[in-house]
């Protein structure tokens, strides 16, 4: 059974480190739980988002620098 | 070229302090947005506001087509950039001109001169304005090294020519660490970088921050006398304060000319602030770099010498002179710039959007709050945290802090934490009341009184 990924802050969400480097996870990774899929930025700091559940992502519902309310769903990790 | 309609791209206090400042010399005005902002106070305030795009920055406030469309739309003859965003982004000062319109600031080739490190330096070298001694430009043989290092006294900073943002620098305190020092460093870089070249620099222990204040009109420039900014956490500026509480008058006027000198030199227009470190013990200053744009804590180089430099950077973008001269400008009292984030202090000053459920404003002399807020106002996350800054005056520093102490007392901001609370500790220190801080104070401070910052 699919599991969402919640925002744990409001702000923006974003799927690489830097814009330079790579996705952290495409649709169709498997995680473990604490693998990093992406990052929130609240004012110009930056908080990890990290996996609570381990399994296979099945799709991004947030799209690269979208802005995020705190407990919206990130992704769907079954 | 007068100017009839100012559109300010930015957003936040300063877009508030813009509006204001246009207001008073009869100029309309324009507020550009993001959608997250399309209930701020300055969209509230300006006669006309559009929005440019989406919440994130890149899409709306640093969105050059869509803040020139807006221009062409409401049929503004002039824009103000504030600070961050694109204030120092020479392509958009380049592209506000090339689309028939005024630019308040100086041109994009003093932005670009300015805003390179190196074309800096070497501006304020050809101007004989001081900088920390060290290599000119880099060095690839260790023996040169050593004569260079030897000649500008240890210790010394190891950078790579190929770093940044405080990577591959190291610090050699004396010879026989310098020797061990310089093949690890230029391996690192090499390694790091892809480039062994590496370049000298003195390290300026217990360096103070202070900075001039100028005014130019493209031909004769002024100054405004310093401001103090060395109490940073993160190299972020958290209180500021004119006049500095420990420059000698014989320093101050040499350091002010210097800093006039540099401006006329590059036949600056607009306001800039050139920055200096300060050796205290020594008495000696070093040029590091130039902002050309309005600065944060402006307010308190107004509160000392009674000037609007809002209002002056839009005379002198629509073509005016400067009007006054060196000798019309005079600095009386001291002045306290505190800056109010969203951060909450106990918890390493972590991010605190959210919804101002009360607000009450300090008032009485000497006192003055420029801020974003209003009661309701929902605080978005997605820029930066400041949410005001709070600005005393008083005749002399003693009584600007007492000032300060009373005026803290007096604003609550409800329903989200702020920096309130480090600033009631500061201002209550031993040391902040002596003026004994340099750069590196602050950070240590935070952690020895942890305890104190409740928000």
């Amino acid at each position: 059974m699919a599991k969402q990924l919640l925002s744990p802050l409001p702000g923006t969400f974003y799927r690489r480190p830097s814009p330079d480097k790579p996705v952290y996870k495409n649709e169709g990774d498997t995680v473990a739980i604490g693998d990093v899929i992406g990052l929130i930025e609240v004012m110009k700091s930056f908080t990890e988002v990290k996996a609570d559940v381990a399994g296979k992502i099945v799709k991004f519902i947030v799209d690269n620098e979208e802005p995020v309310m705190a407990g919206q769903p990130l992704a769907e990790i079954a | 070229m007068a100017i009839t309609k100012l559109l300010i791209a930015n957003r936040g206090e300063i877009a508030v302090r813009i509006i204001r400042a246009a207001r008073e010399l009869g100029i309309k005005t324009v507020q550009v947005h993001s959608t997250a902002d399309a209930d701020s106070l300055a969209v509230k305030m300006a006669d006309e506001a559009v929005s440019i795009g989406p919440p994130h920055a890149a899409k709306s406030y640093l969105n050059i087509e869509a803040i020139l469309d807006a221009a062409r739309k409401t049929g503004a003859d002039a824009v103000h950039p504030g600070y961050g965003f694109l204030a120092e982004n020479a392509g958009f000062a380049d592209a506000v001109v090339a689309a028939g319109l005024i630019f308040v600031g100086p041109s994009g080739d003093a932005i670009r001169t300015m805003g390179d490190k190196v074309a800096a330096r070497a501006a304020a070298e050809a101007a004989g304005v001081p900088v920390v001694p060290g290599s000119d430009g880099r060095i690839d043989d260790p023996e040169q090294a050593r004569i260079v290092a030897r000649a500008i006294g240890f210790p010394v900073m190891i950078k790579a020519a190929a770093g940044g943002g405080g990577r591959g620098i190291r610090i050699a305190q004396d010879e026989a660490e310098f020797d061990n020092l310089m093949p690890q460093a230029s391996a690192e870089a090499k390694a790091a970088f892809g480039d062994g070249g590496l370049y000298i620099e003195k390290v300026i222990e217990k360096a103070r921050h202070i900075e001039v204040q100028i005014l130019g009109d493209g031909g004769r420039a002024i100054h405004c006398f310093e401001r103090e900014c060395s109490l940073q956490r993160r190299r972020q500026k958290v209180w500021e304060e004119a006049p500095s509480a420990v420059l000698p008058s014989f320093v101050r006027d040499k350091l002010c000319a210097s800093a006039v000198a540099l401006a006329e030199a590059v036949k600056y227009r607009g306001a800039g602030t050139l920055e200096y470190l300060y050796d205290d013990q020594t008495h000696q200053f070093y040029f590091i770099e130039m902002n050309t744009r309005i600065q944060v804590e402006h307010p308190v180089t107004e509160m000392i010498t009674g000037l609007d430099l809002v209002r002056e950077m839009i005379r002198v973008a629509a073509g005016e002179k400067l009007g006054r001269g060196q000798q019309d400008v005079r600095m009386s009292g001291h002045a306290i710039e505190v800056r109010i984030n969203a951060e909450d202090p106990a918890k390493n000053f972590m991010p605190a959007p959210g919804t101002i459920s009360s607000l009450r404003v300090p008032g009485g002399p000497g006192t003055r709050f420029d801020t974003l807020l209003f009661q309701g106002y929902q605080v978005p996350p997605f820029y930066d945290s400041l949410l005001g800054k709070l600005i005393v005056w008083a005749e002399s520093r003693e009584a600007a802090l007492a000032r300060l102490a009373r005026a803290l007392g007096e604003l609550e901001i409800g329903g989200i934490k702020t920096t309130k609370s480090l600033h009631q500790a500061l201002v209550a220190d031993s040391g902040v009341k002596a003026g004994q801080f340099h750069t590196r104070w602050l950070e240590p401070w935070l952690e020895r009184n942890a305890e104190r910052l409740v928000a």
